[in-house]
């Protein structure tokens, strides 16, 4: 292990946690909880009968099947205004000048608002940049008479219709004084390491270039992915007003607590006088964050003295929330001939905006993948003028496991060898990087499952051997991984009131994965509740907490932040329950919450309802807080979920068109706390998985550094006819590390995904595409 | 939108006075609406003709008169469609959604707009069908679903609909009503290639008015077909289409119809294939030869060279499928 | 006369611009209707007219005077669930629940088209009057809502079940 190398982990974990984490490497030895050496674990790992593992429906279903569950645009708000944007046509330059007199007036215009009087405002604070800052770009907002990128917002109108805003809004005139503008990866403005959150994206385990030169077999490849657009089918949306100087905004993210700090600091208020809202989002990904149009509507609303709607059109989301970076990635695997891995290199370029939090980190599920004497790993990024990149669904992992895991397909072939048996044959006993033990690393076994269950048996393993009428039929696989992650800032409220019910208050966000629900069941079972005596409050920034749905970490966050409140509860209910009580002199750790009150752990007839309890102190209700400790666990162990990817195709020898028939996902992510929803998410990566692997790219003008299919007419998502039945199965083994035993489950189906596509289409055509989508005329 | 008046015409003499310099006509909206919130299109006047005839009835000799208010799901679900026409009822079902085919007329889709992006891109690009004279940014720019035969340095637009591929095929004939009255056209001579007026899509005059499309009694249309080839397995505009109707006898080609659909800035009635393939044997090779007859002239751009190749094995297979004949489709 | 909205008689818009997807989220507040992309290309705003299913992003609300409009509002309320609407809460047909309301609309209207034997892309007969509820025709007929989430799996079954096609997928052709 090299100095080096237990940089990147520590980068890596760092980076995505958030910046507290940097100062809490001190506190190691402070750590308190049950996710640590020697200590116990969560008690719920064990729970085999209650709601955990369950599947039950959606709490919120009636709602949303109704088309009552509310959306940031549905808001109403008495007296409001709706806003309409204008974007920017050049890459980078100065307005020169800006004609608004036909849209001031045009009729029901409230405003019209430009850089020339748009309020002052603080620069956003860049997400990473603070552990509660949330803008996707820290470019200034309307600020001056720049041009940073094409379709930066430039003019936004107010009027008392959105149809009216939308009219005047195409009457007004700019001209541009342009400057050279770098919109390619060749013109870009200086090629360096990337960095992620200060450290640079680089690894060095050994020398692998010389490892590589002297491995008897070998396989150098590039590859290349394009842009990516989250796509959600809610385009961003805000409804907000101002009440005095506080700011209430009904909005869609991902990050309430973030946000409402971040639009505090941008109007130079205590976070106090922001509250942001945000119950249902229709979708995030990544990409329901903090950008331009909340600030903007809440810079009109205040110059109009209105509330205001911003719904940004679809062209809107393109122009003004970022995507996923392309990348070229160059994958080297040298390997022995019994097919060990003595040389894995990894390195390529990716660009990004310098406004933007991070570049496509590719390396990232390189970074455990498998153990190999040399590693070299690197990502670089050169800067353009373009809307910033951001998040996406596994950002790294997406894109990197294209290559890395078509890159080893390649190498099983030249060997000779079953791909799933060059995978199981490298597979690493610590780290290969840092040298830490794994938490629960099960890939092997969800390997075998998944193959049985496929019927791998029945792949040929020289491409082009089955063919159907015009139709080519072939089988692959790849790895799928995904890292544990859980941020700082965790924190949850739990109240019982006199009936025995519970109430858990936290400020997470519900965007499809079913957060109600799953926290509901986990909190029923800390609490030894029917799951119908819990509710989950969440979604908004008045709750507790400083939590991201983001890096899969929502669920352990939230989850361990239960617990430690529902600690912080059973000391709170002995005090109440006194002297009188079954349970008098007994101390915390000496009770379990179970059957709607407490008990003590090895004589369950010393118990007393939380509603006896409450009775009791004539009290109405009781409250606990809690808080999550800080994310130590991930300092001692390399804690990373797992899948086995299949993927049958049909490639037409006509046309090159190929069709998903069968895909099988076999996953290992600890704990599953709801089957149902847990399924939904895994199909629901992989089905982004196959939009990647076949059909998405975002097409990036470089002539004018301009987004062409800004609409999801020309910018192709799977539709129904592209998704197969999916199969998940999963090992269900709780990670003894994990709150819940739990890992996360929201990104990881997008991984590895489009690299199974990719050698499925290999098996069936002997064709090797490495440029990213696989569109019908590389088969040709 | 720009502010606009809606007026509904009761029938086609109405329609036509309503029209006017800045009218446009508005069947079920399903582009126009779009193009007029870009504002592409930004008419005065809106007349409805919704309102027309929406029947569809058999002509004396066999043929099929299809008002221009019927809406696709009606003309693909209609029984002698399905039965002597398959090819349209096919090119019909193959286009859009179910939704936009219940709201789309057949007028309306003959007279759908190209999905050139820098077309839709007012804001930001230039284009010389939307603007004349402006220059035209696909040419350089993201060419994959534009045209390889037939256009101009002015244009590379393809037209995007299924329909009008089938009814190219079928020698449909267009009536229409205008300032001078009703008169025909054949369809094939409807759209028009770019060459230096890339804005006229077609030879219509203002105030035109379709008022019905005609398709001919045509035995061999009843053994037809339609293939589509595109990006995703559903609701994509084609890279390339295949209308085709076929009659063999002996082992000769004696009739065919065939028509091409994204390649070109209309419905491309392949001409030359037809020459090629009729009096020839049915095989393979007088397919690969008439297919490669017809794509001679292709004029590819960056980004969509495997037109040329996709176009002509598509053909191959269709009219394989057609002949029955077993052809291997030159899968490489 | 207006337009028949979940059976109320509501008035057409001034504006002629105003589309009837805006009418119903921002001035009658039936915001169960969806907005996704605003120019037929997601399916989120699919309501039923007549019994058939449309886009109400691309229909300008004046063009359907005196038409009935049933919007996902109308389907079901919250004591009495429209059957398909149960399904899709059983069958986890949604994830975030955006597009929900246009998928379950548009299989709504999709059951009649199938039911009188209007030919997809994906019938092999053109002339067969009867054509099979298989996985195949309702993936294909449900085409036109797109989904981001992922719930495509989902969907199909609720819809199975609820229309009693079979429920397990075709062996891939």
């Amino acid at each position: 292990m090299s100095g080096e190398g237990k940089g990147i982990v520590d980068k890596g974990k760092e980076a995505v946690q958030g910046v507290a984490q940097t100062v809490m490497k001190k506190a190691v030895e402070l750590a308190p909880d049950s996710l640590m050496p020697g200590g116990r674990p969560d008690p719920l790992i064990r729970r085999q009968h209650g709601h955990i593992g369950k599947p039950v429906s959606r709490v919120d279903g009636p709602r949303k099947v109704r088309g009552a569950a509310p959306f940031a645009a549905e808001v109403a708000l008495d007296g409001m205004a709706y806003a309409s944007l204008a974007y920017s046509t050049i890459a980078k330059g100065r307005i020169a000048a800006i004609d608004t007199a036909a849209a001031e007036a045009a009729p029901g215009v409230v405003l019209v608002m430009t850089h020339r009087n748009a309020p002052r405002l603080n620069p956003p604070p860049r997400f990473l940049s603070g552990d509660k800052a949330a803008a996707g770009d820290d470019s200034p907002i309307m600020q001056d008479d720049r041009v940073r990128w094409n379709g930066e917002p430039v003019a936004l109108v107010l009027a008392e219709t959105q149809e009216q805003a939308d009219h005047a809004r195409s009457l007004i005139r700019i001209t541009y004084e342009e400057e050279p503008a770098a919109t390619t990866v060749a013109t870009a403005d200086g090629c360096e390491v990337g960095t992620f959150m200060g450290e640079p994206l680089r690894a060095v385990v050994g020398d692998a270039d010389a490892a590589l030169a002297a491995a008897p077999h070998k396989v150098e490849v590039v590859y290349r992915t394009p842009g990516h657009n989250h796509n959600a089918i809610e385009p961003h949306a805000a409804t907000l007003a101002w009440r005095g100087d506080e700011l209430f905004v009904h909005d869609a993210t991902q990050a309430v607590a973030h946000t409402a700090w971040s639009m505090a600091q941008i109007f130079g208020l205590e976070e106090s006088q922001v509250h942001v809202s945000s119950p249902f989002v229709g979708g995030g990904f990544g990409a329901k964050g903090l950008w331009q149009h909340q600030v903007l509507a809440a810079a009109a609303a205040r110059l109009a003295g209105r509330p205001v709607r911003i719904a940004l059109s679809r062209e809107g989301v393109y122009r003004i929330v970022g995507g996923r970076s392309p990348t070229e990635q160059r994958v080297a695997l040298g390997a022995d001939a019994d097919g060990r891995l003595t040389a894995i290199i990894h390195r390529g370029v990716t660009p990004k905006t310098r406004h933007s939090p991070m570049p496509e980190p590719f390396i990232l599920p390189t970074q455990s993948a498998y153990a190999s004497e040399t590693i070299a790993l690197e990502v670089k990024t050169c800067y353009l003028d373009m809307v910033a990149n951001t998040f996406m669904r596994a950002p790294g992992e997406a894109v990197g496991t294209v290559a890395l895991e078509c890159a080893m397909d390649e190498l099983a072939e030249q060997l000779g060898m079953d791909p799933i048996e060059l995978r199981i044959r490298n597979e690493p006993e610590k780290d290969p990087i840092s040298g830490r033990p794994f938490s629960s690393r099960n890939i092997v076994a969800a390997y075998r499952a998944g193959a049985e269950r496929f019927g791998w048996d029945r792949r040929s393993p020289t491409p082009r051997a089955r063919r159907e009428g015009e139709w080519l039929v072939g089988m692959g696989c790849a790895t799928a991984t995904y890292p544990y992650h859980r941020m700082p800032g965790g924190a949850a409220r739990i109240t019982l009131d006199a009936q025995g019910r519970a109430r858990v208050d936290v400020a997470a966000h519900e965007m499809g994965m079913g957060t109600a629900t799953a926290q509901a069941q986990v909190a029923a079972d800390r609490l030894g509740l029917p799951l119908e005596a819990v509710t989950v409050r969440y979604g908004d920034s008045s709750l507790p907490g400083v939590i991201l749905a983001g890096g899969s970490q929502q669920t352990a966050s939230v989850g361990l932040s239960v617990m430690m409140a529902h600690q912080e509860l059973v000391a709170e209910l002995l005090k109440l329950a006194g002297n009188d009580s079954p349970l008098a002199g007994l101390s915390a750790n000496e009770v379990e919450s179970a059957d709607g009150g407490l008990r003590k752990l090895d004589e369950p007839g010393h118990f007393e309802s939380y509603a006896s309890i409450l009775g009791r102190a004539g009290r109405g209700e009781l409250a606990a807080e809690g808080s999550a400790p800080m994310p130590l666990e991930t300092m001692h162990w390399s804690m990373h979920s797992h899948g086995a990817m299949f993927c049958e195709v049909r490639v037409n020898a006509v046309t090159g068109e190929t069709r998903v028939s069968r895909f099988l996902g076999s996953f290992d992510c600890g704990r599953i706390l709801n089957p149902k929803t847990a399924a939904s998410q895994f199909r629901g990566g992989i089905i982004m998985g196959l939009g990647l692997a076949l059909m998405e790219e975002t097409q990036f003008d470089e002539r004018k550094g301009r987004i062409m299919n800004r609409n999801l007419a020309d910018y192709h998502v799977p539709v129904h006819m592209d998704v197969p039945e999916i199969d998940v199965i999963w090992t269900d083994i709780p990670d003894p590390r994990a709150p819940m035993g739990a890992r996360g489950i929201g990104e990881i189906g997008i991984t590895g995904t489009g690299a199974a596509v990719a050698n499925a289409i290999h098996n069936a055509t002997g064709r090797r595409v490495r440029d990213f989508p696989i569109t019908l005329d590389q088969l040709l | 939108m720009t502010p606009f008046s809606y007026v509904r015409a009761a029938d086609a003499d109405a329609a036509v006075r309503h029209s006017g310099v800045d009218a446009k006509y508005l069947g079920g909206g399903t582009n126009l609406v779009d193009l007029m919130r870009e504002t592409i299109e930004r008419p005065g006047t809106l007349v409805d003709v919704t309102g027309l005839s929406a029947e569809i009835t058999e002509t004396d000799g066999g043929g099929l008169l299809i008002g221009a208010a019927v809406r696709n799901t009606a003309l693909a679900e209609h029984g002698l469609v399905r039965r002597r026409y398959p090819m349209l009822a096919r090119a019909i079902v193959a286009g859009a959604s179910p939704q936009i085919r219940n709201m789309a007329t057949v007028a309306g889709n003959i007279l759908q707009r190209t999905r050139c992006a820098y077309f839709y891109d007012r804001a930001g690009s230039r284009c010389n069908k939307r603007e004349p004279g402006q220059g035209c940014d696909a040419i350089d720019g993201f060419n994959r679903m534009h045209a390889i035969l037939g256009a101009s340095p002015a244009c590379v637009a393809t037209h995007p609909s299924d329909m009008c591929v089938a009814l190219a095929a079928l020698d449909a004939t267009v009536h229409l009503s205008g300032a001078d009255g009703e008169r025909r056209l054949p369809f094939a001579d409807l759209h028009r290639l770019p060459g230096d007026e890339p804005d006229r899509d077609t030879v219509l005059q203002p105030g035109d008015l379709i008022t019905a499309v005609e398709l001919p009694p045509l035995p061999i249309a009843a053994r037809s077909t339609y293939r589509k080839v595109r990006d995703r397995s559903s609701y994509a505009f084609a890279l390339v289409s295949v209308a085709a109707a076929l009659s063999v006898e002996n082992g000769t080609v004696t009739d065919v119809r065939l028509a091409l659909g994204g390649v070109a800035h209309k419905p491309w009635r392949a001409s030359k294939a037809e020459q090629a393939l009729c009096g020839q044997p049915a095989t393979e090779a007088t397919f690969r030869a008439a297919a490669a007859a017809e794509l001679a002239a292709a004029e590819p751009l960056r980004d969509n060279a495997f037109k040329v190749e996709l176009a002509q094995r598509t053909m191959v297979a269709v009219l394989g499928e057609l002949a029955e004949v077993e052809v291997l489709g030159g899968g490489a | 006369m207006g337009i028949i909205v979940n059976g109320t008689d509501v008035a057409l818009p001034d504006d002629p611009r105003v589309s009837l997807l805006d009418l119903l989220r921002e001035r009658l507040r039936l915001s169960g209707t969806k907005k996704g992309c605003d120019q037929g290309a997601c399916g989120a705003c699919t309501v039923l007219v007549d019994g058939q299913r449309i886009l109400s992003c691309l229909a300008l609300a004046v063009q359907y005077e005196g038409r009935s409009v049933t919007t996902i509002e109308g389907l079901g309320d919250e004591g009495a669930l429209h059957p398909l609407q149960q399904a899709f809460i059983e069958h986890d047909g949604f994830q975030c629940g955006y597009c929900t309301p246009g998928q379950i609309c548009s299989a709504v209207g999709m059951i009649e088209e199938l039911r009188r034997g209007v030919p997809s892309h994906v019938t092999a007969d053109l002339a067969a009057t009867a054509i099979p509820h298989s996985r195949d025709e309702l993936r294909e007929r449900m085409s036109g809502n797109l989904c981001r989430c992922g719930a495509h799996n989902g969907i199909m079954d609720a819809i199975a079940e609820t229309y009693g096609a079979e429920t397990h997928a075709e062996a891939a052709e």
